[in-house]
This record gives C-alpha cells, sequence and structure tokens, in this order.
C-alpha cells in the first residue's frame, strides 16, 4: 500500500509532538513517555499521578475527534497487516518497551531531547530493529 | 486544574501524531520499507518534535521546578545495558510488524477502529508479561541472596 510523502504535515505534527513534550516536563516536570503513561495506568492503586496518566490519556484520545470538528475530517488510518500480525506486534511492543525502558516519544523524542546516551542508543536500536523487521516480513517473508 | 492542563497536553500531543501520519500504520511500515514503497515523511516528526523539544527543555530547566510539582521526575539510570539493548531490539521488531508505537497506538483509539483496541489489547499484555517475569525475577535473586 502506498502512502504519499507529507513533508509538511509530518514537520508540523512533529512540531506539536515536541511543544507536548516540552509544556508536560514545565508544567508537570516529566517525561512524555507513551509507554510510561500506559504502564503507569495498569496499576490498582489510585492516586494523583493516576489521575494525571488518565487525563493525558483521554486528551491523546481526544485528538481524532478533535481533529474531525476542526478540520471536517478525521486522521487517515490504515491498517495493512491481519489480525494475527496486529497481536503479535503488539505483544513484542509490549515486552520490549517495558525491558528497553522507553518508545519513542520516551526515548526518541524526551531522552534524545535532553542528550541521554541511554536513549540515543534506544532509538538507534529499535529503528534498526523495525527496519530489519519490515525488511524481512515485506521482502524475505513476502508480506503478512 | 492538574488534570485540565494534563488532559490539554494530551490533547496537543495526539492532535501531532494525529497531522504527523504516525497514528497510520500503512504511513510507518512504509516509512521502514526503504527496499519497497518507502515514504520517508516520518523523518519529518522526529526532525520536528527535537527542533522544539532540544531548546524548549533547555529553557525549561532553568527553572527551579515545573508549575505544578516540587521537582523534575527525570529517569535516574544512565545504565546502557543488554535490557536496554535487546528490549529495545524488540520493540523495534513489534513496531515493524504492526506499524504502531505507543505513542501512536493511544490517539489512535480515539477512531474507534477495533484493530487498534486490538493492538493495545496485546501492548498491554505484553507489558504485564514483562512485569510478571520481572518480578520471579527479582523475587529469585532475592531468594538466592538470602
Amino acid at each position: 500500500m502506498e502512502t504519499a510523502f507529507t513533508p509538511l504535515a509530518s514537520l508540523g505534527g512533529g512540531l506539536l509532538i515536541g511543544t507536548a513534550a516540552v509544556l508536560l516536563m514545565a508544567v508537570h516536570g516529566r517525561i512524555f513517555g507513551a509507554t510510561g503513561i500506559l504502564s503507569g495506568l495498569l496499576s490498582t492503586r489510585i492516586t494523583q499521578d493516576w489521575g494525571i496518566r488518565a487525563s493525558l490519556l483521554i486528551g491523546m484520545m481526544a485528538a481524532p475527534l478533535a481533529l474531525l470538528l476542526l478540520t471536517g475530517k478525521g486522521p487517515v488510518v490504515q491498517i495493512p497487516i491481519g489480525n494475527l500480525a496486529i497481536v503479535l506486534g503488539g505483544v513484542l511492543v509490549g515486552i520490549g518497551v517495558s525491558y528497553g525502558g522507553g518508545c519513542t516519544s520516551g526515548h526518541g523524542v524526551c531522552g534524545n531531547a535532553r542528550f541521554s546516551r541511554r536513549s540515543m542508543i534506544a532509538t538507534l536500536v529499535f529503528m534498526a530493529g523495525a527496519f530489519l523487521s519490515v525488511f524481512i516480513t515485506r521482502h524475505v517473508l513476502g508480506g503478512f | 486544574m492538574r488534570y485540565l492542563t494534563a488532559l490539554l497536553i494530551g490533547l496537543v500531543f495526539g492532535t501531532g501524531i494525529a497531522i504527523s501520519g504516525m497514528i497510520n500504520p500503512a504511513k510507518v511500515l512504509n516509512f521502514f520499507d526503504i527496499a519497497g514503497t518507502w515514504d520517508p515523511s516520518l523523518a519529518f516528526v522526529m526532525g520536528g518534535a527535537l527542533l522544539v523539544a532540544i531548546p524548549g527543555y533547555r529553557l525549561v530547566f532553568r527553572r527551579q521546578r515545573p508549575l505544578f510539582e516540587t521537582g523534575f521526575q527525570l529517569p535516574g539510570t544512565t545504565l546502557i545495558d543488554t535490557r536496554l539493548v535487546l528490549g529495545s531490539l524488540t520493540f523495534g521488531i513489534g513496531w515493524g510488524i504492526a506499524g504502531f508505537c505507543p505513542g501512536g497506538a493511544l490517539p489512535a483509539l480515539g477512531t474507534g477502529i477495533p484493530q487498534v483496541f486490538l493492538f493495545v489489547g496485546a501492548l498491554i499484555a505484553g507489558l504485564l508479561i514483562a512485569r510478571g517475569v520481572k518480578m520471579v525475577q527479582s523475587q529469585r535473586q532475592a531468594a538466592h541472596a538470602s
């Protein structure tokens, strides 16, 4: 499935992601990591911390609707893979980000922005892993 | 007030994810498919985010503390070990299979598409599996030490 090259929209979206990361640090003193937010919600203790994570999640989930109301067009989400691949990918992502201590937002944006060596290495490794994985699934195995 | 600011910051993040294309697995997978239907757009996402976050963090860390808290919560560990490398590699492989990373999938839940819920369910299962294994490991280590 081909997708159009969208440098301006992607840059604009990236600027917003960076802005959210800076605001969360300035206001709440936290790293904006999707892994940490979700993982912290999987706790039975309901604290103020839990409430902040839940609010962040609700805000994130409201974005497609907000975009639809503002522009009349919701985001494009195309899923070119089967359900088995979704589940396999999801479980691997969950285990990986737990051991790796973060994902694209936590390491890739926030960690790299404060020049954490740990995050720089994590980013290089997960990008390499994804390139390798796509190459194998699409060009060696011939697609999922 | 804290919850309202967090909600709005989440909304800014989610809107960025939606506009940028990170919300779209087809686009993410094409970013990694240099040998096939390559779409380099997503390089602009991390580029744009860092363009704001690098100078933004500098300004924020000049302050004594964040607006609503007594201090900044930053990861204390600087350890580069096999856990970090193998964990990140596993994440990358999963990302290349499904096309969603956690930051892309959470805002995508708002579209109501069932496969996104399937992915997030599997993601939570993976987080809990890792948590369980870590717990067993640390209990074994504690038993070994005593």
